[in-house]
């Protein structure tokens, strides 16, 4: 009975945590994270913790499945994976000689082997590569291209040396991801300062020494007042400024009106309240975290909350510091070679996007594409037709808002295919389920992170799957074979490696003592040189050509809010640290940390319309239908516009039993939400929603 | 208390419940079973700071248990050389004396075994020179496992640290 240790990374959600795993007579026993990993140390998420409970899940799907009935009905016939490659590949095969291949839409929830995943789709004729980053972190990654040039995960967050940081738009303590929300208490424990901005208090608010309850949706211009007071202060600092900013003149013109007192009277929050806090960030600069948000499809203005938070950043010489946000390494910049890519085995075919990313929105990022735009496409059949979407390890119909206007787009498709690895929404109103093994079970691509430290890490099976279940490389190359593409059908695990590693001077042996190799012996603190920001200027452009050319203004007047009506609310939804959107809401363990989605509402408001703790509401969404009920949790801690839901649970499923119980599903609440969207980053916006509440 | 203490710094606690889910993974417990709690209030804004506040309760280890003396068949051990209190399954006839008279209730009825179970600090992780479960994975370092008979050595470092950052010395 002796146990061994394996390492391998954690799948259950894309922070990808390393983790390290204790075997005894076969089976996974005890999963932490990797003690040799240093931002790790052992911890692992809750999440991460109830990896077993999921492993021995008997209600996740456990062979194919092929729709007997109609589409959402829930009759299946289980099918051999023989059977099921082959359908699919048949399927695709007609659809692409009708329609051609671009007539294929996949969206991916994975990191690991989504350029596995990329190459496949490029192989097959189509454009059509999307992630889910459309209601996630689109906002706040094209914010980061419109100043610097490069993307959001070129800037490193150095939490744990900074000096003051500011959380908006993200959840740290809530949403949580191992390595970050350590680095951010140690950064704390050492004399770190932290301002939490929200319009609930969320945990971190709780440890927050300064906490600014704000009116929801008017980030954008509480940040503005920042940007003018340390303007008009001359709170920044003089030879930064001159070495790496353009158009600092047009930036200073444009705040102008925007003064504390202008924030004031939109956010809620003091005047006096702002101006310290510009000054306590001056004092600490450039030691200093503005945080730009990561799940920032919020409001259609939110493009603009992340772009003046990265303003901030740089007006306090913070990008480019130790403690602020330096640059992240790259293999290349400290002279080694990165992972090579599956998507030179099959590049992109230069085929216009269904959802217009690259020509219609040439601003946008193609590597990710926009999925609600994809969705449109597929609904209009304009610009093309999409007649097959494959959804891997995605839910779409949970995370989306208005899953009944998704479903009228889906019912044009011929073919849908859920990659899934617990029953869910998308999965159920599927023609084809490919099941995931949970990632215990499963080899993978490997994986690159930048960082201050580039590093490569593995999954790597630890015991073999209990059901008839595969690793999303298996379908993937298993489809490749049948669809004649050649260069992409790897047919082991050893071959994906030794591909990925070429040229990295790594061997895959070097994964075995630790499970992930670094690239450098020490914490790489690059300077801000030539090229370094990739704009036409080499400077951040705090006005981008791009945007500009699109009609969209780089400094953007703001956006009044609007307030709810009476007994209305404005909806905000966000992350707990007990479950996760699409895997985890039917995980035994996990289940029972919540069983219901509560809804937070201020106290003063509910007791303005009779309505005590604990009452069960009804929820009217802004067309006036009821769309579900729940207990109301009441707390000052909220903004009284504003109520609070956790994102992405679904509604509930036939083929499972505990979820029923979380019962209320954010996204339901959300109609024509498909079509709310900040064309300036591309993220569906969540939070623009009002909703009624009555008691039931 | 015996020899050992699970400490809780509440500085670094975000009340994500790791700590429950690794102890119900480890001693693979039903789902509605949890032999550590952690337990959380949320402090409404006595000035414009909220506060969680939590703390994490498994079993005491009492210097005098109740449940020991009170258990028929010895199957609730206080292990002498450590003062680990513990359930021998093998002794235990489910007869529940020990849930009453405990006054946290700590042990808990497993109805699939027909047994009770209690934190017993994860002993087979002990003996392999491990720390508990809940302890091991903590998300945040923040529950640490050792020994309150040795001195609070980093605790009051950093107090002193604080202090001396605050005055100007000479």
């Amino acid at each position: 009975m002796s146990k061994t240790l394996n390492y391998s990374v954690c799948g259950i959600c894309p922070a990808h945590c390393p983790v390290q795993v204790e075997m005894e007579n076969g089976e996974c026993v005890f999963v932490q994270g990797n003690m040799q990993f240093a931002g790790v140390k052992g911890a692992l998420c809750t999440r991460g913790a109830a990896a077993l409970s999921f492993l021995r899940d008997e209600e996740r799907p456990r062979f194919p499945m092929i729709r007997k009935g109609a589409r959402g009905e829930g009759k299946w016939r289980k099918a051999t994976w023989k059977e099921a490659l082959d359908h699919v590949a048949e399927k695709l095969t007609a659809i692409r000689n009708q329609f051609g291949g671009r007539s294929l839409l996949w969206s991916d929830h994975e990191e690991c082997g989504s350029d596995l995943h990329q190459a496949f789709v490029n192989g097959l004729g189509s454009p059509n590569y999307c992630t889910s980053d459309s209601v996630c972190t689109s906002n706040v990654e094209h914010a980061a291209r419109s100043l610097f040039g490069f993307g959001r995960e070129a800037l490193v967050l150095d939490l744990k040396n900074a000096k003051q940081v500011v959380l908006q738009t993200r959840n740290i303590m809530e949403s949580v991801d191992v390595k970050e929300v350590n680095a951010l208490l140690d950064g704390l424990e050492a004399g770190g300062r932290m301002t939490v901005i929200d319009s609930r208090a969320n945990v971190a608010a709780g440890k927050a020494d300064r906490f600014l309850l704000i009116r929801p949706g008017t980030d954008h211009a509480l940040n503005l007042a920042v940007i003018h007071v340390l303007l008009e202060k001359k709170l920044y600092p003089e030879a930064y400024v001159q070495a790496h900013i353009k158009d600092l003149d047009r930036l200073t013109a444009y705040v102008q009106p925007y003064t504390p007192a202008f924030a004031q009277a939109e956010t809620g929050i003091k005047a006096e309240d702002i101006i310290a806090l510009a000054q306590d960030l001056a004092e600490a600069a450039p030691a200093v975290i503005w945080h730009p948000g990561r799940m920032t499809a919020r409001y259609k203005d939110s493009f603009q909350v992340s772009r003046s938070a990265y303003i901030i950043n740089v007006l306090l010489g913070a990008v480019g510091a130790r403690g602020g946000l330096p640059l992240a390494v790259m293999p290349e910049d400290i002279g080694r070679t990165g992972l090579k890519k599956f998507t030179e085995l099959a590049p992109f075919g230069g085929e216009k996007r269904a959802d217009g990313v690259g020509w219609r929105y040439p601003q946008m990022d193609p590597s990710t594409g926009l999925l609600h735009l994809a969705f449109k496409a597929m609904e209009t059949g304009e610009p093309y037709p999409i007649k097959a979407y494959i959804a891997c390890a995605d839910d779409p119909l949970a995370t989306y808002p208005d899953p009944f206007a998704l479903k009228k787009a889906l019912d044009k498709l011929d073919l849908l295919v859920s990659m899934p690895y617990t029953w869910s929404n998308t999965a159920q109103y599927a023609d084809v389920i490919l099941p995931l093994s949970p990632y215990l079970e499963a080899n993978a691509p490997l994986l690159q992170v930048n960082g201050l430290k580039p590093s490569f890490f593995r999954t790597k099976q630890c015991a073999k799957p209990r059901y008839e279940t595969m690793a999303a490389w298996e379908i993937v190359t298993g489809l490749a074979k049948r669809l004649g593409l050649i260069s992409l059908s790897l047919d082991s695990i050893d071959k994906i490696w030794s591909y990925q590693l070429q040229g990295t001077g790594v061997a895959i042996e070097s994964f075995e003592e630790k499970g992930f190799v670094e690239l450098s012996s020490k914490v790489v603190y690059r300077d801000l040189g030539q090229g370094v920001f990739q704009t036409p200027s080499g400077k951040i452009e705090l006005v981008n050509e791009k945007w500009e050319g699109q009609g969209l203004h780089s400094l953007a007047t703001y956006a009044k809010k609007d307030k709810p009506a009476a007994d209305s609310f404005r909806l905000t939804v966000g992350s707990c640290a007990v479950q996760a959107p699409v895997y985890t809401r039917n995980n035994t363990l996990l289940n029972r940390q919540m069983k219901e989605n509560v809804l937070w509402l201020n106290r003063a408001a509910a007791e303005k319309m009779g309505i005590k703790a604990d009452d069960v509401v009804t929820l009217l969404n802004s067309r006036n239908e009821p769309m579900g009920r729940t207990k109301v949790f009441l707390t000052e801690l909220i903004h009284p516009e504003a109520i609070y839901l956790v994102h992405g649970l679904g509604q509930p499923l036939q083929l499972e039993k505990r979820p029923a119980e979380i019962g209320l599903a954010d996204n339901t609440l959300m109609p024509g939400g498909l079509e709310i969207w900040d064309p300036a980053g591309g993220g569906v916006a969540l939070q623009e929603h009002f909703i009624k509440i009555q008691r039931s | 208390m015996g020899k050992y203490l699970i400490n809780l710094d509440p500085k670094r606690c975000i009340n994500c419940k790791a700590c429950e889910v690794q102890c119900q993974i480890h001693h693979q417990l039903p789902e509605e079973i949890r032999l550590g709690l952690l337990l959380s209030e949320k402090m409404p804004p006595t000035s414009e700071k909220p506060r969680v506040i939590s703390a994490f309760m498994a079993c005491f280890h009492c210097e005098h248990p109740w449940c020991v003396s009170v258990c028929p068949t010895q199957a609730m051990v206080r292990r002498a050389e450590d003062g680990l209190v513990y359930v021998d399954q093998a002794l235990c006839v489910g007869c529940k004396a020990c849930i009453l008279v405990c006054p946290w209730q700590v042990p808990r009825w497993n109805q699939t075994t027909g047994k009770v179970m209690k934190c017993d600090y994860c002993r087979d992780r002990l003996a392999d020179g491990l720390k508990p479960a809940c302890v091991t994975a903590c998300t945040t370092h923040a529950l640490s496992f050792g020994r309150p008979d040795q001195d609070s050595r980093k605790i009051r470092q950093g107090y002193a640290k604080a202090i001396c950052a605050s005055k100007e010395w000479i």
